[in-house]
């Protein structure tokens, strides 16, 4: 029984300090912005791998969720005689929910795990080691532009997704299952609010990109320097990552919903 | 206690830890400027640390390090990159940058801590490669590198910004005998010629003793001995003689403690 | 390993694909592009009861949008709604006798401004009123009042 107890206490108590230290670092990351203000190429270099490496998953991901969106929604509405809604359904869907939380899984599958692996064997060769002994700060030099990419990238490959989402829905939408065009986007236009809509999940994105992003590079800088402990964070950062922007989306949405 | 007259690096009453295992007690090192003192113990014994612990990446429990007359651990993060600027390290992996070639590896510390024009850029990181015999790789991948290659890599990264001191880990594990002998020569050459002090650590009595004018023995957190490396080669002390010569058996027993054979063997059957 | 320029030519066309395709949502997708009210001219209505009639609403002429609600107000004196109407500059000759109704985009679907042309000769300018209105159709009253009307029946 006191056993158990004192497990369940440990546990939290290393929780709290993982949490602690995790925001140290995060602390120390924001304090490197003002050289990457200074030498923007850093972040230019970053934004490569974190976003344009991600660019074709989110952009094929969209395009599908969207053509299945509309082919179940057609099914569905049409018995109530309310296709001429499927523009909305579609639209409201990728806006509200699935542009920023598919975005934000994917992410952190492809980009974030590949942080944690790059900076977790930076650590394992020595390399961050090396940095530092060369007088060179690697939170400021490995880690802030990575960060910066990763919260920047998040929304512009969300706002990719959805859009190329809605194309994809009008594709079936339109294309194959024959709403009429004008009705499609007069309605969405009229029930689409940019800012209930659009501009809400850009800040769900922009929440989503700064907390995966942080699990990425905290589980990179903090792993055990062998191989073991590399693939073990990596695996930690997708888990962590999904959990958060799944419960996070929750309270996000409840806070916006009036 | 060893005391010199002309130090640059003193450690005095050195305590660390990591978690419950107790890596130093109570060490006092000095380093004398200009030399090739070697630190030497078996594995484990936390020689690394002890390098990581002068560069100021871990501190100690008590006692202090001082390097250059600064003590290390009482310095803020400026002072301290300041002081990094003057020291150089040469990791066991080499620890090159593998997204860069080698000779933007070479170039990397000048890049961040100096602006020179690239020319004049361009000249130095060729003399310093030239000075490890490998100015016609510089544009190969770290990847592309033998291990002894890396090695040298990084110790002509090391050498860039003229350090005062360069640290040495384990420069002679896994090495072939070429690479070795290279690595011996190298060490003592650049020492001499640069004028800088070599802290050297390593566990490879033969060729630390062809180079070190100083050695220390560490084991079980403590200096065992220390003096030049014949001095210690005819040691009294029966623990020095068997590191020194690599005896199978001795104050280092080669069983690991555990209750008698014939216990363990017949002891679950009687 | 990818030259510098290649690089940032590609980060470039990133930032650039996802600035489009954050325009196309904003202005083909939501509302904000329809909001644009430099082209528009304000004329009021005023309704006893405009239901759940709610601001962007589409205003409507024979089905077409023409227009949209771009504010609903209050008058403390005359109880009633305002309904402040921005109408396309392109549609210019609405008659100013014209009638405004509130009405509902199929059974359950949202509410709208209709508008039935009257006969004057003499357009809605900016600023001018809607005169004729007919109020919103709330379902308890009508069907209040259908039970009221059977019940009658059966007295007599």
């Amino acid at each position: 029984m006191t056993g158990w107890l004192a497990r369940l206490g440990a546990g939290w108590i290393r929780a709290v300090r993982h949490l602690g230290r995790a925001l140290l670092l995060l602390l120390r990351i924001l304090e490197g912005i003002d050289e990457l203000i200074r030498r923007p190429r850093l972040l230019v270099e970053q934004l490569f791998s974190v976003g344009v490496l991600t660019v074709l998953i989110i952009a094929v991901s969209g395009l599908f969720v969207g053509m299945v969106l509309s082919l179940q929604g057609y099914h569905i509405l049409s018995q109530f005689k309310a296709d001429s809604a499927l523009g909305v359904m579609v639209a409201a869907s990728l806006l509200r929910e699935l542009g920023p939380v598919v975005t934000a899984l994917l992410f952190s599958g492809r980009a974030g795990s590949a942080l944690t692996a790059e900076i977790g064997l930076m650590k394992a060769t020595e390399q961050l080691s090396g940095l530092e002994m060369m007088a060179v700060d690697p939170v400021r030099r490995v880690l802030t532009p990575r960060f910066m990419a990763g919260f920047l990238a998040m929304p512009l490959l969300a706002a990719l997704f959805s859009a190329l989402g809605v194309i994809g829905g009008w594709f079936v939408g339109v294309g194959l299952l024959g709403v009429d065009d004008g009705t499609w986007w007069v309605q969405m236009q009229a029930r689409i609010d940019w800012h209930q809509d659009l501009l809400n999940g850009i800040i769900k994105s922009l929440v989503f990109g700064w907390v995966c992003t942080w699990i990425a590079v905290f589980q990179g800088y903090n792993c055990l320097p062998t191989s073991a402990g590399v693939s073990g964070a990596t695996t930690r950062t997708v888990v962590h990552s999904s959990l958060a922007v799944l419960g996070l989306d929750f309270v996000l949405t409840a806070l916006m919903i009036k | 206690m060893p005391i010199e007259s002309d130090s640059l690096v003193k450690i005095r009453d050195l305590c660390f830890s990591r978690g419950e295992r107790v890596i130093f007690d109570g060490v006092d090192i000095d380093i004398p400027r200009g030399k090739v003192t070697a630190i030497m113990g078996p594995s484990g014994t936390g020689k690394t640390t002890l390098l990581k612990l002068i560069g100021g990446q871990l501190a100690p429990d008590r006692g202090t390090i001082e390097v250059d007359g600064l003590n290390v651990h009482a310095l803020n993060r400026r002072e301290l990159y300041q002081l990094r600027m003057r020291m150089g390290m040469l990791f066991q992996s080499g620890a090159l940058l593998t997204d860069l070639n080698v000779f933007e590896n070479v170039a990397y510390p000048l890049r961040e801590h100096t602006s020179l024009s690239e020319s004049m850029l361009r000249k130095l990181v060729l003399l310093k490669l030239e000075a490890v015999g490998l100015r016609g790789a510089r544009d190969l991948m770290p990847a592309e590198l033998s291990g002894g290659m890396a090695r040298r890599v990084a110790l002509a990264r090391a050498m860039a910004l003229d350090p005062m001191m360069v640290m040495y880990d384990e420069p002679f594990t896994g090495q072939d005998p070429i690479s070795m002998g290279v690595l011996v020569k190298l060490i003592r050459q650049l020492n001499d010629a640069a004028r800088i002090t070599s802290i050297l650590v390593s566990h490879d009595v033969e060729e630390t003793c062809a180079i070190a004018d100083l050695v220390y023995v560490i084991s079980g957190g403590r200096v065992i001995e220390f003096g030049p490396p014949r001095q210690l080669q005819q040691s009294g002390s029966e623990w020095t003689r068997q590191f020194m010569h690599g005896l199978p058996d001795g104050p280092v027993p080669f069983h690991y403690p555990a209750p008698a054979l014939e216990q363990d063997l017949f002891g679950a059957a009687a | 390993m990818k030259t510098n320029k290649t690089v940032e030519i590609l980060v470039g066309l990133f930032v650039a694909a996802a600035l489009l395709a954050l325009f196309f949502l904003a202005m083909k997708v939501s509302n904000l592009g329809a909001l644009d009210t430099s082209e528009t001219y304000r004329v009021t209505a005023r309704f006893d009861n405009i239901g759940s009639l709610k601001e962007k609403a589409p205003v409507k002429m024979a089905g077409v949008e023409v227009g949209r609600v771009s504010h609903i107000g209050f008058d403390q004196a005359r109880y009633q709604a305002v309904v402040e109407l921005a109408i396309y500059k392109k549609f210019d000759q609405i008659p100013d006798d014209t009638f405004a109704k509130i009405l509902t985009a199929g059974l359950l679907g949202e509410q709208y401004v209709g508008l039935e042309p009257g006969g004057s000769d003499t357009y809605l300018k900016e600023g001018g009123e809607i005169d004729v209105t007919q109020s919103a159709m709330v379902l308890e009253e009508v069907i209040g009042q259908f039970i009221f009307e059977k019940a009658g029946e059966r007295k007599k």
